[in-house]
């Protein structure tokens, strides 16, 4: 059985387009001894995190693998380049193994290319033989309450595009004239925010941060942030190595509300490692009386932060006879249950906090890009069983389209091998269909110059970096970034 | 937390002469960053690479530029390793390394599949180990910042450690390194699909 299959594979690869399998041979693409099967053809949607770990381990476990990476923006890289913080340049290191993957022979990097408006998902799945979605998660969730759109509201999901130069959030120019800033939200994305806001500029502007933030902020009268959880200590979805940045930021002090801590150091004994560090750290930097040295240096300190618990927004309050902000109503809950699963319940009782900034950071949340992609918008996910999309032979996901928006780099990675490990296996079963040649970005390339859409290449993305990295060195910064995408596209084609 | 700080200075700086671990501003790699030519040279030489030890994987360019360099023979016989990496399908990979030598970038040079994404600053946990039972008490004390990463790392154990930060003393002779298997999904309600 095996063997006529081969012969006939053979017979249909001879006679099959210009050229035949021994076009495809010399330019590289069957490297594998069987001449079964033509060279495979992904197509990678998002070149962030899950987009390029996805490419990596393909392009890694099969020598005839050819992955194109398709990105809307001109620049690659996603979250990294958008999401992770200025003063977190170590976490942007993944960036060289991320370089590393897009020059390799059998992969290519396209920007500046819109799925779902310039080419749709249809059309992709025509000239490959798998398309994988990476293309993350660029909405935020609302907080749905009244006052949501008042002036002095923002998402977190914003607000950190603003500052790490997203293109779309250039006009963001958050108003930084109040004294006290509320965060909604105490997970790692709220604790950058906060830092952010309240880090020593001398700190910040030897960073990438853009250079309209570091004005604002110098500018900033912003001195005291508030990051506020609907339930308590024990479900604080922060880890440990931000607290421990907050609490140890030069010219601050910690303002917590001693009670909110009842019974945590109880609990303490039966929580996990990582679970029971953290809450550690967090009783010994409320509760705990601070040394002489200590106490000197939070008696000096400018600016203060801390957690508020059991407390929900139910409404942003405006000025009177303004629509400008001037503090919010915070609904006071009480805990039922315990550990993970414990939920907040409302208690009846609300207290209104007065402030000028508000930034909600309750959670990214995917968008759909293409009708003809199934789409779950409660979960606001892609339907799908170990990266395989639901209802959609070759069609698959990686990086938090799949799972959801949480997760650091590491968790992003496993999720994307995995999803690389369906396809591989696919392709190794017969679930994907490869017996037929897939033009790829040839036919791709084609229709987008018929559509006038002009991609970026990885070395027009390397004048962009140049560029930028050169224009930082006056600053003493690691780069300045472009801020738009007209100067992107300027120094790409120049 | 000064005189660690200079010891970890001290032993980088070490590390550093002995290229083990990258000091960026004299590896020609960051000179070649901005030359287009020299850099395609240097992918060229990645594929001849991966031609020469199948299914090996790619290696980071500084994993690269390595096993250019020297080979991982010991110039004395008291200087050995002998180190055993037990990958995530189980196979066991004997290696026989160097005191001094860094545990993920000499994976790295063996082809074997332990991530380093942040380049051993302690900004991930993606060079995740199991230390054999054995060995793991004769390794340093991890400090804080490691500690605080690992606490990060799916399926954490009491052997666990970042691969990044174990520096081979001939103490360690024998180790073995297991990389964690995560091979799961994630779904969205914490579910986790039974093996089949």
């Amino acid at each position: 059985m095996g063997a006529h299959k081969l012969l006939f594979s053979e017979l249909k690869l001879w006679t099959s387009g210009r050229g035949g399998w021994i076009a495809r041979l010399h330019k590289g693409g069957c490297g594998k001894a069987s001449l079964s099967s033509c060279s495979p053809k992904v197509c990678i949607v998002g070149s962030g995190p899950a987009g390029f770990y996805t490419a990596q381990h393909l392009i890694k476990a099969r020598q005839d693998v050819e992955v194109d990476i398709y990105e809307r923006l001109p620049v690659p890289f996603g979250l990294v380049r958008f999401g992770v913080a200025p003063d977190h340049p170590e976490v942007k290191n993944v960036i060289n193994t991320f370089t590393q993957t897009a020059k390799h022979s059998r992969c290519s990097f396209y920007g500046n290319v819109n799925v779902g408006k310039n080419v749709s998902i249809t059309e992709l799945q025509q000239a490959y033989h798998a398309v994988v979605l990476s293309y993350g998660a660029e909405g935020n969730r609302s907080m749905g309450v009244p006052g949501e759109d008042l002036a002095g509201v923002y998402s977190a999901k914003d607000f950190v595009g603003w500052y790490n130069g997203l293109p779309s959030c250039r006009e963001l120019s958050p108003d930084l004239s109040c004294e006290t800033a509320v965060i909604l939200g105490q997970g790692n994305v709220a604790l950058d925010v906060a830092r952010i806001l309240l880090s020593p500029i001398d700190i910040l502007k030897k960073t990438d941060i853009t250079q309209p933030t570091l004005e604002a902020l110098a500018e900033s009268q912003v001195r005291r942030v508030l990051i506020v959880g609907r339930r308590g200590p024990i479900q604080i979805a922060c880890t440990i190595k931000e607290l421990r940045e907050m609490v140890n930021l030069p010219d601050t002090r910690p303002d917590m509300v001693a009670a909110d801590f009842d019974g945590v150091k109880e609990a303490l004994k039966d929580l996990p490692r990582p679970r029971k560090r953290l809450t550690e750290l967090m009783l010994k930097t409320a509760l705990e009386v601070p040394g002489e040295k200590e106490q000197e240096r939070r008696s000096k300190a400018s600016r203060t932060w801390g957690f508020r618990f059991f407390r929900s927004p139910v409404e942003v309050l405006a000025e009177p006879g303004h629509s400008r902000i001037a503090g919010i109503r915070l609904a006071i809950n009480k805990l039922e249950g315990s550990g993970d699963g414990a939920q907040a319940v409302l208690t009846g009782e609300v207290e209104d906090v007065p402030c000028g900034l508000v930034v909600s950071s309750i959670g990214y949340k995917s968008l759909p890009i293409d009708p003809s992609v199934p789409f779950d918008s409660r979960k606001a996910i892609v339907p799908n069983t170990m990266g395989r999309v639901k209802q959609a032979a070759g069609l698959y996901c990686s990086g938090w389209l799949k799972t959801g928006p949480t997760g650091v780099i590491a968790t992003t990675m496993n999720n994307s091998f995995d999803t690389a490990r369906s396809i591989l296996e696919d392709m190794d079963s017969g679930t994907l269909d490869m017996s037929a040649a897939k033009p790829g970005s040839q036919s791709i390339s084609a229709l987008l110059e018929k559509r006038g859409v002009k991609p970026v290449t990885f070395s027009d993305w390397e004048k962009i970096d140049n560029v930028e990295m050169k224009r930082g060195e006056s600053r003493g910064k690691p780069r300045e970034k472009l801020l738009t995408v007209e100067e992107m596209l300027h120094v790409a084609w120049t | 937390m000064a005189a660690s700080a200079a010891v970890r200075s001290s032993m980088g700086l070490t590390l550093r002469l002995s290229r083990v671990i990258p000091d960026c501003s004299t590896c020609p790699l960051f000179r070649l960053k901005c030359n287009a030519k020299n850099v395609a040279n240097l992918q060229r030489r990645g594929s001849f690479d991966s031609l020469r030890t199948i299914n090996r994987h790619l290696q980071t360019s500084i994993g690269l530029y390595h096993s250019e360099e020297g080979s991982s023979n010991a110039e004395h016989p008291e200087d050995v390793v002998n180190v055993v990496y037990i990958d995530r399908s189980g196979q066991r990979i004997p290696v026989k390394a160097k005191v001094g030598d860094n545990v993920l970038y000499l994976a790295h040079k063996h082809g074997i599949d332990l991530e380093g994404a942040c380049e051993a600053s302690l900004a991930c946990s993606t060079c995740h180990v199991y230390v054999s039972a054995a060995h793991f008490d004769k390794l340093q004390e991890p400090e804080e910042r490691e500690d605080d990463m690992l606490d990060m790392a799916p399926m954490l154990q009491e052997n666990s450690r970042l691969g990044c930060q174990i520096i081979l003393t001939p103490e360690l002779d024998g180790i073995e390194l297991t990389l964690p298997k995560v091979t799961r999904n994630f779904y969205v309600d914490g579910h986790v699909p039974k093996p089949h």
